[in-house]
This record gives C-alpha cells, sequence and structure tokens, in this order.
C-alpha cells in the first residue's frame, strides 16, 4: 500500500542522557505532549496511541496507562514490543492505523530510563531475557558477546579489522561533538576506541553503545490534514520489514543479515536506490551492526563495510552522513527506545534545525532499526512531500 | 533448569548421562538443533533422538572479558559449534588457552558444569595424535 498519503507533522525530545528528575512514563508522557503541541495540535486531536514498552518499569497496557497520564482518551491505543526494531515497527503500524481508519492522528511515544532508574534485579531479569533460557542463556552470554561473535565472522570472513569496528565510535563522535544534546561528544580516535577496555574480543567498551535514559515522539497523520499545520509534512516513502532468526546460534549465516531484506523491500516502495540516500539514521548498537547494516542496505559492496566506515564516509563532509546526531554509540540509547532519535534527528535536519551539523541538501532519509541480535529488521525511506 | 518441558527433559537426561542428543526428522532425514515438536525443514511430527558424534568446528566465538554475573569468572570462550551432523550450538570452549582459539577448529564434546549450573555439553580442541 502507498504510503506517502502519511505525513509526520509533529516531533519532540525530552532532556536525555543522565535525567534522574523523571522516570520512564514520565519521560514518555512529557513526549508525547511534547510532540503533539509541535504539531500544533490540542490533545483532544489525538485519536491514536502507539507506545513501546518500558524494560525497566515494564507494565501491561502501557499505550494505554500513558493516554490515561495524559488524560487522552484515544480509540486506538497500540504497546509494541520488537526491542529495537520498535520504533519503525510502530512507524508503519500507526500509517496502517490512519490508512485503515483506527485513527486519524496517531502519536507513536517511546522513553525508558536504563541509566538512572534500572534496578540490579531488573537489570538481571532483561539480561536473562535475552538469548534462549536453555540452549544459549546456560552459557552466560552478554549482549555484547552475541555481537561479538557476528563481529569474528565478519574479521574471519572478510577480513575486516578491529580498527575499522573502531571507525564506528570515531564517526559517531564527530557528529556527537556538533550536538548538545549528546550524552558523550568528546572526539575519540581509532586508537581511543582499540585501548578502550575489553568487553568480549574484538569488541571494547567503545565499540558498544552507550545508557540513557529519555524518550521521544512523533505525531502522523494524513498528508491532506497535514497541509493545514505548520511544520512541512514529511512523508513515508518506503518501508520493508526481514527477520531470519531470532536466536544468534540459530543464525544461518553470521554475516549477511535480513536488513537486506527490509532495504530493498523500502527502497523498491520508494522507488529509489541507496545512491539516492542524502542521510542514513542506523542501528549502532555495537559497532558490528553498524557495518554489516552499511553493507546489506547496499551502501557498500558485501565486505566493504570496514573500508567504507574508514573512508570518512559516514562523517561530517562524507559522501553518507550516517547518524549525525550521534547514533546510539553517543548520543542517546535508553533501551528499546534508541532508534526514535534517528527519527527525531532527521525530522530536525530536514526542517534545517541541526545548526552546525545541517546538511545542505537533504531530499530522502533511510532510517534502520532493528531487534535481537541483528534478528528482527525495519527500514523506512522518508522524503519531503511533494 | 526452570521451565525444561519433557521435550527438552530428553536432552537434558542425556546430557546428564553424558550423551549429546540431537533430533532427527524420520521423514525428511534432517537433524535440527535446538530441539522441536516439529521438524524445521518439512514440518514433520515424525522425530528421532539420536546422539551425536560430538564432533564439530568452531564457527564463531568470543572471549568475554566481562562475565554475565558473579557466576561466570572471566575470561571464558563463547563459541558457536557447528556439528558434523550439519547443526549449529552455543557452548564453551574449555582446556584452551583464548588467545590460541582459531574459527575453524576442531573441537570434541565434554561435559562440565558451567557457572552455576549442573554439567553442559561444553567442548575442547580436539588434539592431533
Amino acid at each position: 500500500m502507498d504510503l506517502s498519503n502519511i505525513a509526520i507533522v509533529g516531533s519532540f525530545e525530552t532532556d536525555l542522557g543522565v535525567v534522574t528528575d523523571r522516570g520512564p512514563m514520565a519521560l514518555g508522557v512529557q513526549a508525547t505532549l511534547g510532540a503533539i503541541a509541535d504539531a500544533g495540535l490540542k490533545p483532544s486531536a489525538i485519536d491514536g496511541l502507539i507506545t513501546c514498552n518500558s524494560l525497566v518499569t515494564p507494565i501491561m497496557y502501557h499505550a494505554e496507562a500513558t493516554a490515561e497520564y495524559c488524560g487522552l482518551t484515544p480509540r486506538h491505543c497500540l504497546s509494541v514490543g520488537t526491542g529495537g526494531g520498535t520504533t519503525y515497527t510502530a512507524l508503519r503500524y500507526a500509517a496502517a492505523a490512519i490508512q485503515t481508519g483506527l485513527a486519524s492522528t496517531v502519536v507513536v511515544s517511546m522513553a525508558d530510563s536504563m541509566r538512572s532508574f534500572m534496578t540490579r534485579d531488573r537489570a538481571m531479569a532483561v539480561q536473562s531475557s535475552s538469548g534462549h533460557p536453555h540452549f544459549e542463556q546456560p552459557y552466560g552470554p552478554t549482549v555484547p558477546a552475541y555481537y561479538a561473535l557476528i563481529a569474528r565472522a565478519h574479521m574471519d570472513t572478510f577480513g575486516t579489522t578491529e580498527a575499522q569496528f573502531a571507525e564506528a565510535m570515531v564517526s559517531s563522535r564527530a557528529w556527537a561533538h556538533q550536538n548538545p544534546t549528546a550524552q558523550y561528544r568528546e572526539r575519540v580516535t581509532v586508537d581511543d576506541v582499540l585501548a578502550s577496555k575489553p568487553i568480549a574480543d574484538p569488541l571494547k567498551l567503545l565499540d558498544c553503545s552507550i545508557v540513557s535514559d529519555g524518550g521521544a515522539a512523533v505525531v502522523l497523520t494524513t498528508l491532506e490534514r497535514a497541509r493545514d499545520l505548520p511544520h512541512a509534512p514529511i512523508v513515508l516513502k518506503g518501508y520493508g520489514e526481514g527477520h531470519h532468526y531470532e536466536h544468534i546460534s540459530q543464525a544461518t549465516d553470521l554475516t549477511q543479515s535480513a536488513a537486506a531484506d527490509s532495504g530493498k523491500a523500502a527502497f523498491e516502495q520508494a522507488g529509489i536506490q541507496p545512491t539516492d540516500i542524502d542521510l542514513a539514521q542506523l542501528y549502532d548498537c555495537f559497532s558490528p551492526a553498524l557495518l554489516i547494516q552499511l553493507e546489506d542496505l547496499g551502501f557498500c559492496e558485501k565486505g566493504a563495510g570496514g573500508e567504507f566506515l574508514a573512508s570518512g564516509a559516514t562523517q561530517p563532509g562524507g559522501k553518507l552522513p550516517v547518524n549525525t546526531h550521534g547514533g546510539m554509540l553517543s548520543h542517546c540509547h535508553p533501551g528499546n527506545p534508541g532508534a526514535i532519535f534517528g527519527l527525531t534527528e532527521a525530522i530536525r535536519q530536514y526542517r534545517g534545525e541541526a545548526k552546525e551539523r545541517q546538511l545542505p541538501h537533504l531530499e530522502h532519509t533511510l532510517l534502520h532499526a532493528q531487534g535481537g541480535i541483528m534478528s528482527s529488521h525495519a527500514t523506512v525511506v522518508l522524503g519531503r512531500a511533494n | 533448569m526452570a521451565g525444561v518441558d519433557q521435550l527438552n527433559q530428553v536432552y537434558f537426561d542425556g546430557v546428564a548421562d553424558g550423551q549429546l542428543r540431537i533430533q532427527q526428522c524420520k521423514d525428511c532425514a534432517a537433524y535440527q538443533f535446538y530441539p522441536r515438536v516439529i521438524c524445521k525443514h518439512c514440518s514433520s511430527e515424525h522425530l528421532s533422538w539420536t546422539p551425536a558424534s560430538g564432533r564439530g568446528q568452531v564457527a564463531s566465538f568470543t572471549v568475554v572479558r566481562r562475565g554475565v554475573s558473579a557466576a561466570f569468572e572471566a575470561p571464558y570462550v563463547i563459541a558457536l559449534i557447528d556439528l558434523e551432523e550439519g547443526v549449529r550450538m552455543m557452548s564453551h570452549l574449555v582446556d584452551v588457552d583464548p588467545e590460541q582459539v582459531v574459527t575453524g577448529m576442531a573441537v570434541t564434546v565434554l561435559f562440565r558444569s558451567v557457572g552455576e549450573a549442573d554439567p553442559q555439553p561444553v567442548f575442547t580442541p580436539v588434539v592431533a595424535s
């Protein structure tokens, strides 16, 4: 179904980084109401709410509880949980809800407080929910270890080096350095990354995303309604998903992900090619994930992700700006909502409000998120309304 | 182990007896791991259990430097093992210098306690004789 009659009309980010004065629900509420105000709407205009559950304080009926807290009485509520891919799956659900008449104006809101509100018990519970309970967990794998298995396979198959993985953080910080809301802004070198604390070989601390508090929300409605609202509408041009497995021990190919499927579908629907993308907001939970997405989404040849990163292509002034906000490696990673800041940054770029890091030309943006261990992939292509 | 159903208990009973059991489909002859009530290749419900040879190769590995909990003392080596039968499983590599592990290394199964759990199948390099 054509998506380009669905527009994003509002966007808001809460305080980010270390936020101790409010927890996940309060951040989610702030994000929701902030996005509605940014869209130039009253809360009563919202008739659909889609949220992502909190890992820190999960609750039943998360979207409904968020609506109740905000004083909203929508006719459609949905709490989604597809891990890191949640943001873009939720965006597609919002479009579907509007296109099928479930709602006319939908907020997609997500927030969490992994940095300041995670208890030790809860952290253990989250950790033990990652991995197969009987055939992986008994071996004590960590989340970085899963990605390390992928990184090692990429090194063995394509000759990728640890220094090339390190370029992910170098690029991230080059952008974050220009973003006042980024949690970590200090530039780093490849040597800094290589010298950082070993976590799970070949990954070091600076190959891993940060842990944050924060939330954000966006408002979607029809392009027709969007014409009457304050911001120039951003439309959905294409969408795709891919799901090859859930548990890493069930992956038949450690270096080829279902991002190839999700990207292909999104490009086909948008009617464009990877070379048409002006901004790529990718899922940089760990350096090998970013590198493999660059390959599988078609921005470079398979196996050449390391060289591509090392060329500086993704950095300020490069041919493919990636994660201009700093991504989850530097900007904000509160858990499952991590990818939403790739979207809110893209909207900022479209509006010309990205200051130092403003891109001179922006027509097509690719957004990509994944859940599991390179398992569940969702790709969105955004563009300006005609 | 919490939540082990009758199907998976066959596997864990094997482990307790020092045997690595995997499933084979009676219809399409394919092996699979982890155990399922259906064959993931042809959806058949006719599955048998068979002892695996216990021999395989390292498909990928990582030396975990920061353990998941106090029960797991770092460093330890987590690996994906491709068994001779063509199935892959996660495990540990033991009795090996972590710096000497390479992808493709030939390994064989042992049964040993891991963390605080009962004995699990783990793997060690095959020593050339």
